[in-house]
């Protein structure tokens, strides 16, 4: 047998892992140096993290590109109003109704899943705005009047910005890591197998509906939480506001824009998404217009996104799910190619 | 219905296939043993790819039975056959393409022979060297040539660890040189009891390997036995050129 090695990280992403855990660490004791509105801030970045890395699961491992993901965050929001309503602790309901929008998206995903391509695409925003109906017609909820998730203010401002600023911080960092987990393992090369190609995958012996399930029913929880921490920071609820296409358009704006198909690519899809909202958001149409834009010129000019152009140039790994082989003697080349000539050519072109 | 002889590894027996009006396979008979190694000829539209993939499962037939160990798996999707051991490769290869080539590899070490994570490693290694894939283990699949997706068809097919192998025109477009490899790659498997099943347009490289040939035109079996005899055949060539015996 060869003497092969199969080697998952790299120097860079043992140094990457570390960083992370730092930054979370350090996120967490950021409240106490940030201003109320800064915590508040902070907090929508986890969400749109949280946000992106599940349309990212979904579309750039899984390739279920879904424009009708806002169903789950408006039903986490729903949930959390009725749990909180029914007399549950308004911060356990946050948790509790993603566990309910996991759960109701299991029967969602049984004929939902047996659509291709676009079908599943503009199917699931077919799926959201009939939740969305739906929810207008819960009387708690009034319409589009809304409600508000009044049993939190039994807590004092400060109480509920840091608990839910914790909450979020918490929410993604676990979230993350359950995810990475899972892309990283088989199961996530089965994902990526099915994403290319459904029939070759179910030919070598993946499970192809039950893996798409899993990812599917995954996504829509961690699209849950997210709602329902909006919803907590938010306080109201109106049904438009949370069904509206426009987070669906966020997260794809967010992968697009960082780099879809790559770990990375997302929570760096994220942050730019938060940094160009934090100093154009006041900018009212224009900023959408810039945000159009933008999206535009990436998927033209980098199709592979912010992290996927420089992971390719660079050969950069941080979080990276995949496998490289090491053969001994031969060096690889940043591209991650064992000196092949193709990969020469384009290296030089690049040079 | 068992229509399985004694000792066949798979059988298939009475297999239609239509496609809206269109019959592709008309009433097909076919058994073969665990140790056999088939190969299948036949003009274009015969129906070949067609039996292929009704016998790994890739669709249903429209009537017939087929059975696989022993068991009926007329029933069974193409997931359920791969992990019984009856493993194909697609005529059009089908890589994944944003995947390495180890990583297609991988998947059907992992998923189809249902490894454990180091012995799957170790499983897509040494199918990957099998095939003279190693140098290009760490190659996006879809920046591979066509030569090298043939061959990776054939590496993922592999690690999946097949008692019977469907293969589907690997061949087509090599070099001598490269036919000669594929040849003893073959052989290979062969020596591991692999039971092979291989269409091939290219006769002279299927007969170096088929000890047993089947002709299909039209959707039918119309010669099956002995490679030589089946080439001598009138009606086979009579299929070939056209207007023979029927």
């Amino acid at each position: 047998m060869s003497a092969a090695v199969i080697a998952r990280g790299t120097a860079a992403s043992r140094i990457a892992a570390i960083a992370v855990a730092a930054i979370i660490s350090l996120l967490a004791l950021a409240p106490q140096f940030l201003s109320a509105g800064a915590v508040d801030r902070m907090t929508a970045l986890f969400i749109y993290v949280i946000l992106a890395a599940m349309w990212n699961a979904l579309a750039g491992f899984g390739g279920l590109v879904s424009v009708g993901q806002q169903v789950f965050f408006g039903l986490g929001a729903y949930f959390t109003i009725r749990l909180a309503n029914a007399g549950l602790n308004p911060f356990v309901s946050l948790f509790v109704s993603a566990v309910v929008v996991g759960a109701v998206s299991w029967p969602i995903s049984l004929f939902m899943l047996r659509l291709k391509n676009g079908e599943f695409a503009i199917g699931m925003w077919v799926i959201a705005a009939l939740t969305h109906l739906l929810v207008n017609l819960d009387r708690l909820v009034q319409g589009e009047t809304g409600t508000s998730l009044i049993s939190l203010n039994v807590y004092d401002a400060s109480t509920r910005r840091l608990t839910i600023y914790w909450l979020a911080l918490a929410s993604m960092a676990a979230l993350l890591a359950v995810l990475f987990g899972l892309l990283r393992g088989s199961t996530g090369a089965a994902i990526r197998a099915i994403r290319d190609n459904e029939d070759a995958a179910a030919s070598v012996g993946v499970r192809v509906t039950g893996t798409k399930r899993l990812l599917f029913v995954l996504a829509a929880f961690g699209i849950g939480v997210a709602g329902a921490l909006w919803l907590a920071t938010a306080i109201t609820f109106q049904p438009k506001t949370y069904f509206n296409v426009q987070w669906t358009a966020y997260m794809i704006f967010m992968v697009l824009v960082g780099g879809i198909g790559t770990f990375e690519g997302a929570i760096l899809g994220a942050l730019l998404f938060f940094l160009i909202e934090t100093w154009f958001g006041g900018a009212g149409v224009w900023y959408l217009i810039g945000l159009g834009a933008t999206a535009l010129v990436f998927s033209l000019l980098l199709p592979r996104g912010l992290w996927g152009t420089l992971e390719e140039r660079f050969g950069w790994r941080l979080l990276s799910v995949g496998y490289r082989v090491r053969l001994p003697g031969i060096a690889e080349n940043p591209a991650g190619a064992i000196a092949a000539p193709a990969q020469s050519a384009t290296s030089r072109e690049k040079a | 219905m068992n229509a399985s002889p004694n000792g066949a590894i798979l059988s298939a027996a009475g297999i239609h296939k239509r496609f809206g009006a269109l019959v592709v396979l008309d009433d097909v008979d076919f058994a073969m043993g665990a140790d056999e190694a088939v190969g299948i000829v036949g003009p274009n539209g015969a129906g070949k790819t067609t039996l292929l993939s009704v016998l790994s499962g890739a669709y249903p037939p429209s009537a017939g039975t087929i059975a696989f160990k022993g068991g009926d798996v007329t029933a069974l999707p193409a997931t359920q056959r791969c992990r019984l051991g009856l493993v194909r490769t697609h005529q059009v290869p089908k890589p994944f393409g944003g995947m390495t080539a180890f990583e297609n590899v991988f998947v059907a070490a992992s998923h189809g022979a249902g490894l454990g994570r180091d012995e799957a490693y170790e499983e897509a290694l040494a199918s990957l060297k099998l095939c003279g894939m190693l140098g290009v283990a760490n190659r996006r699949a879809e920046t591979l040539g066509l030569l090298d997706r043939k061959r990776l068809e054939l590496a993922r097919a592999l690690a999946a660890k097949p008692t019977l192998l469907l293969l589907d025109e690997i061949g087509g477009g090599l070099t001598d040189g490269e036919a000669g490899e594929l040849v003893e790659t073959i052989r290979e498997l062969r020596r591991r009891q692999i039971g092979i099943v291989w269409i091939e347009h290219i006769v002279h490289i299927l007969l170096q390997v088929a000890e047993r040939l089947i002709c299909m035109d039209a959707g039918r079996i119309i010669a099956d036995g002995d490679p030589q005899a089946v080439m001598a055949d009138p009606q086979v060539i009579g299929a070939y050129l056209g207007g023979g015996p029927k």
